[in-house]
């Protein structure tokens, strides 16, 4: 039972830490639990679609298609993130200042909200799919206590959402002008990650150089198979021993980020 | 259209740098009762390797080792072939993240002389 609350939790907590960023970062825009429920929905029921057809996934594209389709839905996740961050770098210091003056903005601030549903979406549905496999393969499986064991799996899905949840209600005591200048850089650095991520995972079956497999070796500090190395991974992209592709698909993802947000905080919002 | 064509002809540079050096045949495992069939193998340092790993449990795992940075889903009678490497001499774990109790294996990374 310890052990699948172990494994639920460790995957629900991947995924509840980006859902506590988004929910942090959308924080004031009208209508915003919906559409985080929302994604969270389609991701579970994706996760779902995803399991059944995990053998002809696998299959798929020469025995790539895991690879290839986390990656495809990452770097998804990466642009949608850096479209909310431009949208809040526009909109941010007014919501800020005036939450009335937002309703002139709530066409604007559902494209944004699409945009961090269909993050939440792909975040619940990669760590997901893992944990409906899991679960499944407990329910068919007749021996060692199924029982036990779901209720393990459940307890791991509880533990895991209330660390997301402990990790939202700590963001929102920032005030709110700091707030999104915190979940800015804290989105930067999830999209960084995730496109590490994405990179780590073509370079692994040969379909991107890999530019240097082991720049470093950091296992002895901080190693990827602990809950707080996984915890780093998801949330900025740790990896303990990179290859040279993830940092560049890191730094480069930071870099535009950076650049894109200064631009739009150059140019007024449109009206 | 000069910045497509820019990235990618960049893209071409770099994909001509990737290393297809597959030194060896692939590495043949299977797992069965959750056990690994070798649990045990040897690989020479610096090289990068196939791992191909047949399912014959009624039930899915997923492959996963830290050190050789892979994690994928295998399917009940399904295979799966994972890339791995180069790495340093040493020994290396892998296992099945799904019953991580009873399915582990090791990889004896050795120096070739």
């Amino acid at each position: 039972m310890l052990g699948s609350l172990l494994i639920v939790f460790r995957e629900v907590m991947e995924a509840g830490l980006i859902v506590g960023i988004v929910l942090a970062a959308t924080q004031g825009i009208a209508g915003r639990g919906r559409w985080v429920a929302g994604g969270i929905a389609a991701g579970v029921v994706g996760a779902a679609v995803v399991a059944v057809f995990a053998g002809s996934l696998s299959a798929a594209l020469s025995g790539n298609g895991q690879d290839v389709f986390s990656a495809t839905i990452l770097c998804i996740a990466v642009v949608m993130l850096g479209w909310h961050t431009i949208w809040m770098t526009r909109h941010g210091r007014e919501m800020a200042g005036d939450m009335k003056a937002l309703g002139a903005e709530v066409v604007s601030g559902e494209r944004s909200l699409t945009a961090m549903a269909v993050v939440v979406a792909v975040a619940v549905l990669r760590e997901g799919v893992e944990v409906v496999l899991f679960l499944y393969g407990i329910a068919v499986s007749t021996h060692s206590g199924p029982l036990a064991m779901l209720g393990g799996g459940a307890l791991g899905i509880a533990a895991g959402a209330a660390l997301s949840w402990l990790l939202y209600r700590g963001l929102i005591v920032i005030p709110l002008h700091r707030l999104f200048a915190v979940t800015g850089l804290l989105i930067a650095f999830l999209a960084a990650g995730m496109a590490s991520q994405a990179a780590a995972l073509l370079a692994g079956d040969d379909l991107l150089p890999a530019f240097g497999y082991e720049i470093w070796d950091t296992s002895w500090l901080l190693s990827d198979g602990s809950m707080l190395g996984r915890a780093a991974k998801a949330l900025f992209g740790y990896s303990d021993r990179p290859m040279g592709i993830q940092l560049m698909a890191w730094g480069g993802t930071l870099a535009v980020m950076t650049v894109a947000t200064r631009l739009a905080r150059r140019q007024p919002a449109r009206p | 259209m000069r910045y497509v064509s820019v990235v990618s002809s960049l893209w071409l540079a770099a994909c001509a740098f990737v290393p297809h050096a597959q030194a060896q045949d692939p590495v043949h495992l299977e797992v069965r009762d959750h056990h690994f069939t070798p649990d045990h193998f040897s690989v020479p340092a610096g090289q990068r390797f196939l791992i191909v790993l047949d399912n014959h449990d009624d039930t899915t795992d997923e492959f996963e080792s830290y050190d050789l940075k892979f994690e994928k889903i295998v399917v009940s009678g399904g295979t799966i072939t994972v890339h791995a490497g180069p790495l340093h001499p040493g020994t290396y774990k892998f296992f099945d993240d799904y019953h991580p109790d009873q399915a582990t294996g090791t990889v004896t990374v050795t120096q070739e002389p």
